[in-house]
């Protein structure tokens, strides 16, 4: 695969690479937590410095971010083509919100509510992680077109199946949710799922949902458990859904039917393919660049909907891998995997070359 | 009884249409095994043509006959339709040939999404009306009350539906069609023009959807999101019936139909026809995952 290059991008980080490569070992190891913690401050301070409305775009760029890698789990490190991830959206936002808005202050917690919103949200991530099931089970007989077809009538359904019952407020849609979705919220959110996703990408389990991408039938003589693998796959995509969908109902405080119709999918399709299918850095570049863009294009009011498609159909045609395809950004890579610059790898072999030469201690190594 | 045949009819009315426009899913999809996404909004764009037409000419050409005009509407419609979605395939389809078939798959979203949100920036949201061409006149046999109009609509679409029928099968064009769909890789070698026969493919199909729009146009209002519900209805005739498979469209646009006209009927309110119409095509899928006629495919180690 041709891997785009971006020379630009390689001045200003190469720097910034060569001087954390410089740190003594225990400072890098704490860097990525201490920013982590740095990042997590600045969000909860954020509210006395950003305005509403840019706080409001912050919280839209997580629940992308969210959205994004999750469906990029399925899409991009399994290779599926799901259709459907607003299908799951709005499991996580109905489910969360009835939690918050009547099932709560019925039990008497009214006044607790917004500390048992995580609670909400989680319930509400797993009860649409069980709809995975629906998805998970018919990938076991059908692949590729029929399976995105599945997962587009699951879409669908989800969607009939909430302007229907008139109890939650049928096509007029649900209200009553405080506003809970805050940046801090969000943003430990993000790291929670983008955490979560690369141990799994990593771990056994990410592996055979690479080699079912690959080739299922010959990941499956390799005695990876295909049907296991993929239902934990869509399980956990649609569990993290759910969730982004939970604090997105948070935030606009009111949700309907509508704002979860395959054009919402449609979305978070555009922002896993212009963030490069296989990457979880691609899906934060891919959520935050086509989110920030869609806010800038405000202006030309319909027309952003014209724009926007354009620039899809363009992306494929120009750069058909996104800006980021099959390639990961070093520190969402775990240590051990890390593939090391060359300048490093020379000194790693120096060392070692010169602790071989070293005279071997009395009673040392047998070999 | 009569009320039944009546809502026979008007479910074969609609099926006609559902047809008419899963034919064209069914032939892209069989010839180069995408998904074209954009068809619905093709079948949208070409409604439009129609109006715009036939508005015009109804205006200027008074003298002429209702039919004459319907037809004259219907053949531009079907040119500039077959022409935008050639142009399509050429410009937008045709360089991701050899990319993975996912991105042509996206690329199809887009260009639907790209041809609603533009209709909706320069036409605007409001509903619009067909001209009459010709009176409409209600008939009653037996008690069963149907327009000529709805006769028309279904008349024309069986007449079309055979006509393609004899074309893939019968014609040079056909069997070129069909190589190309068997096995592009060999078809080129047997001097078919590959390029030139998914071009026409394209053109067939969106003028079939042309002849939809034309008739759907007589009959319901036309809108710039009218190319998702009617779009995403025929594309679920298509899978039911077998993607890829033409007959299997033609009887999947019919079933779809009935589904349609008969949940009002039998279940307390019509809100619940996507749910039944896509929970059909679920456990259709999950127990036939090819469709009806749909064979499958053998998958080579």
């Amino acid at each position: 695969m041709k891997r785009p290059s971006f020379p630009f991008v390689s001045r200003v980080s190469a720097p910034l690479r060569a001087t954390y490569e410089s740190l003594p070992s225990p400072v890098r190891r704490w860097t990525m937590p201490a920013l982590l913690v740095v990042f997590f401050l600045v969000a909860l301070l954020s509210p006395s410095f950003l305005n509403l409305y840019w706080q409001q775009v912050l919280i839209y760029v997580g629940i992308n971010i969210i959205l994004t890698a999750s469906l990029n789990l399925v899409n991009g490190y399994m290779g599926e083509f799901s259709v459907g991830h607003a299908g799951f959206m709005a499991v996580g936002a109905y489910v969360a919100s009835i939690l918050t808005v009547w099932v709560f202050p019925r039990w008497g917690l009214g006044a607790y509510v917004p500390y048992l919103f995580p609670v909400a949200l989680l319930i509400g991530g797993l009860a649409a992680g069980l709809t995975g099931l629906v998805v998970a089970f018919p990938s076991f007989r059908t692949r590729g077109d029929y399976l995105a077809i599945v997962t587009l009538a699951w879409n669908m359904i989800v969607k009939s199946v909430l302007e229907n019952i008139d109890a939650i407020g049928g096509p007029r849609g649900f209200m009553g949710m405080q506003k809970l979705t805050s940046v801090a919220w969000v943003y430990v959110w993000v790291v929670i799922t983008i955490y979560l996703l690369r141990n799994l990408v990593y771990s056994n389990y990410g592996r055979g949902t690479l080699s079912i991408r690959e080739d299922e039938i010959a990941s499956s003589l390799v005695s990876v458990d295909t049907r296991k693998v993929k239902i934990t796959v869509f399980v956990l995509a649609a569990f993290f859904a759910g969730i982004a969908g939970g604090l997105f109902a948070h935030i606009i405080q009111f949700i309907n039917p509508r704002s979860f119709s395959i054009l919402k999918s449609t979305d978070v399709l555009v922002m896993v393919y212009l963030g490069g299918i296989g990457s979880l850095g691609g899906s934060i570049l891919g959520a935050t660049v086509y989110t920030v863009l869609l806010e800038l294009l405000r202006p030309l009011q319909v027309w952003r909907w014209v724009v926007g498609p354009l620039l899809l159909v363009l992306l494929m045609i120009f750069r058909p891998y996104g800006m980021m395809g099959m390639r990961e950004w070093r520190f969402l890579v775990p240590r051990e995997e890390r593939v090391e610059s060359v300048a490093a790898l020379m000194a790693r072999i120096r060392r070692k070359r010169e602790a071989v030469a070293a005279p071997t201690p009395v009673g040392g190594s047998s070999d | 009884m009569q009320a039944l045949i009546q809502q026979v009819l008007n479910a074969l009315q609609l099926g006609s249409v559902y047809a008419l426009i899963a034919l064209g899913y069914t032939m892209v999809y069989g010839i180069i095994t995408l998904i074209n996404f954009a068809h619905g909004d093709i079948f949208m764009v070409s409604t439009y043509v129609a109006f715009f037409v036939g508005t015009a000419l109804m205006s200027r050409l008074l003298h002429l006959p209702g039919i004459v005009v319907f037809v004259l509407t219907m053949l531009a419609a079907m040119f500039a339709t077959a022409l935008l979605a050639v142009l399509i395939e050429r410009f937008a389809y045709k360089p991701l040939r050899q990319a993975p078939r996912v991105s042509a798959v996206i690329t199809a979203l887009g260009v639907g999404l790209f041809l609603e949100n533009f209709t909706l920036a320069t036409i605007g949201p409001d509903p619009r009306f067909l001209p009459k061409f010709f009176p409409v006149q209600t008939l009653t046999v037996g008690g069963v009350a149907f327009s000529n109009v709805q006769i028309i609509i279904i008349a024309v679409s069986a007449v079309v539906m055979l006509l393609l029928d004899t074309v893939v099968r019968r014609t040079m064009v056909g069997m070129a069609m069909r190589a190309v769909s068997w096995d592009k890789f060999t078809a080129p070698l047997m001097g078919v023009p590959v390029d030139r026969i998914i071009s026409i493919t394209f053109a067939i199909g969106a003028s079939i959807a042309a002849i939809g729009g034309t008739l759907f146009g007589m009959v319901y209002t036309v809108d710039p999101y009218m190319g998702i519900r009617i779009g995403w209805w025929a594309f679920i005739s298509a899978v039911v019936g077998g993607i890829g498979n033409i007959r299997g469209a033609m009887i999947g646009g019919y079933i779809l139909g009935f589904v349609e006209i008969f949940t009002p009927v039998i279940l307390p309110a019509s809100t619940y026809r996507d749910f039944v119409a896509f929970s059909l095509l679920l456990v259709l899928l999950i127990f036939r995952p090819y469709g009806i006629l749909g064979r499958p495919v053998a998958q080579k180690v």
